[in-house]
């Protein structure tokens, strides 16, 4: 199991040079839902990061065994079982919040994420490499998710982690929260921010139309 | 037939599965480009969520939810302790894609012209999170069969609306001067959450 180029370049790559979000659009859905508070988003990062790289794995090591016609279905049945999994755990462990994420967890199979990069990189890599690239996009999904719940909960509702630091008018603090950050509209600005500061930083990215 | 018309309201309006839910983001941004295209991709998730949603539902009520096997002849009581709800998301799934994989066989044989035209967005409603989200919810929110059939459809009517008028603004963005790094996919997101604002002037409607 070496660590060359090959390997660094299979981690590193997804997080800003070719973000799953911010370049490749997949995983939206989930990116918006939960990034109303920090802790969901995170919980929900670990889920998909771990999820991406197990499947990734899994269909990595039988992609010789898959028949062309049915991989589709192989594809999503590995990744159905690994989203039970995780499902369980969650709500054995942190009940609160798997009820937060309510049908989202379930969602991750059909994340884009994790079905495009088995579709698109395990199929044709070996087992260690497509962990590697799985856990790198689970990574690059996670920075965005991430800075969008801190600024969505920074904002929205001026507390981090659950922890007050604008102190709201509505608790006797000077801090009005914004209200259109909690609200769904308040998602696709930030990220549509999001993607514009990536872009002017790396202007490759820039698309023709 | 009351409830039913204003499930099917509120499914389309007020519960978008696009603008409220963020449901199917990635082929409503990926797949918008074109009204025409944009418009075959949402009759395809009219079809598929108005099957699958109560094929989902029956799927669940008689063989999945706890209790649910009691009606098999076999050992009586034992079967009231059985739950196998854990293997929803994997039985849905199932469901999702060989009803797609069907649909797709049914255009190509009867249909052909749709078929074209739908082409490469058939197999791809497989992993449209909107189908599945749909089944989810509607396990979530306990709904009947009746029920089940009309939100299916609501919602596929609701995602389709939605991604008509995107892909109807996008084009006409064309002619704008957008900066650069803007282009395509940011200016996309800030039109989207533009058109969130606006379907949540319906949040407050009680039905």
């Amino acid at each position: 199991m070496a660590f060359g180029k090959k390997e660094r370049d299979a981690l590193y790559d997804p997080i800003f040079n070719n973000n799953p979000i911010a370049l490749q659009v997949l995983g939206i859905c989930s990116a918006l839902a939960v990034t109303t508070k920090m802790e969901t988003a995170f919980v929900m990062c670990l889920a998909v990061t771990g999820v991406t790289m197990g499947s990734s794995f899994v269909i990595s090591m039988l992609r010789n065994n898959i028949p062309p016609s049915i991989r589709i279905i192989v594809q999503l049945s590995v990744i159905a079982s690994f989203v039970i999994l995780t499902d369980q755990i969650l709500k054995a462990y942190l009940f609160d919040i798997s009820k937060q994420l309510s049908v989202f967890v379930g969602l991750i199979i059909t994340n884009c994420i994790v079905m495009g990069r088995c579709e698109a990189y395990a199929m044709q890599n070996g087992p260690w490499l497509s962990a590697l690239d799985g856990l790198g996009n689970g990574l690059g999904y996670s920075v965005i998710l991430m800075a969008t719940a801190f600024f969505r909960e920074l904002f929205g509702s001026g507390s981090l982690f659950g922890h007050v630091l604008l102190k709201p008018v509505t608790d006797g603090g000077w801090y009005t929260p914004n209200g259109l950050m909690v609200l769904s509209p308040g998602a696709f600005f930030l990220i549509g921010f999001f993607i514009w500061l990536i872009r002017v930083w790396k202007p490759e990215q820039i698309e023709e139309e | 037939m009351q409830e039913y018309l204003s499930l099917f309201a509120k499914s389309v309006f007020i519960e978008n599965m696009a603008l409220a839910f963020f449901l199917g983001m990635c082929s409503f941004l990926a797949c918008s480009k074109k009204v025409d295209a944009a418009f075959g991709l949402g009759c395809a998730v009219i079809f598929v969520l108005a099957i699958t949603v109560p094929v989902d539902n029956l799927i669940y009520v008689y063989l999945l939810e706890k209790g649910a096997l009691v009606w098999l002849p076999v050992v009586g009581d034992k079967m009231k302790e059985v739950d196998l709800s854990f293997l929803s998301f994997l039985s849905f799934i199932g469901v999702i894609a060989a009803i797609v994989q069907i649909v797709e066989m049914f255009l190509d044989k009867f249909v052909p012209k749709l078929y074209a035209s739908l082409g490469i967005f058939l197999p791809l409603i497989a992993v449209n999170c909107a189908i599945l989200g749909a089944s989810l919810f509607m396990v979530e929110r306990n709904y009947s069969f009746g029920e089940s059939v009309v939100f299916g459809f609501g919602s596929g009517v609701g995602w389709m609306l939605a991604i008509v008028a995107l892909a109807a603004i996008r084009e006409k963005m064309r002619y704008s001067n957008v900066q650069p790094a803007l282009r395509g996919l940011g200016i996309s997101f800030l039109l989207v959450g533009l058109m969130a604002l606006g379907f949540m002037a319906f949040s407050g409607i009680q039905l």
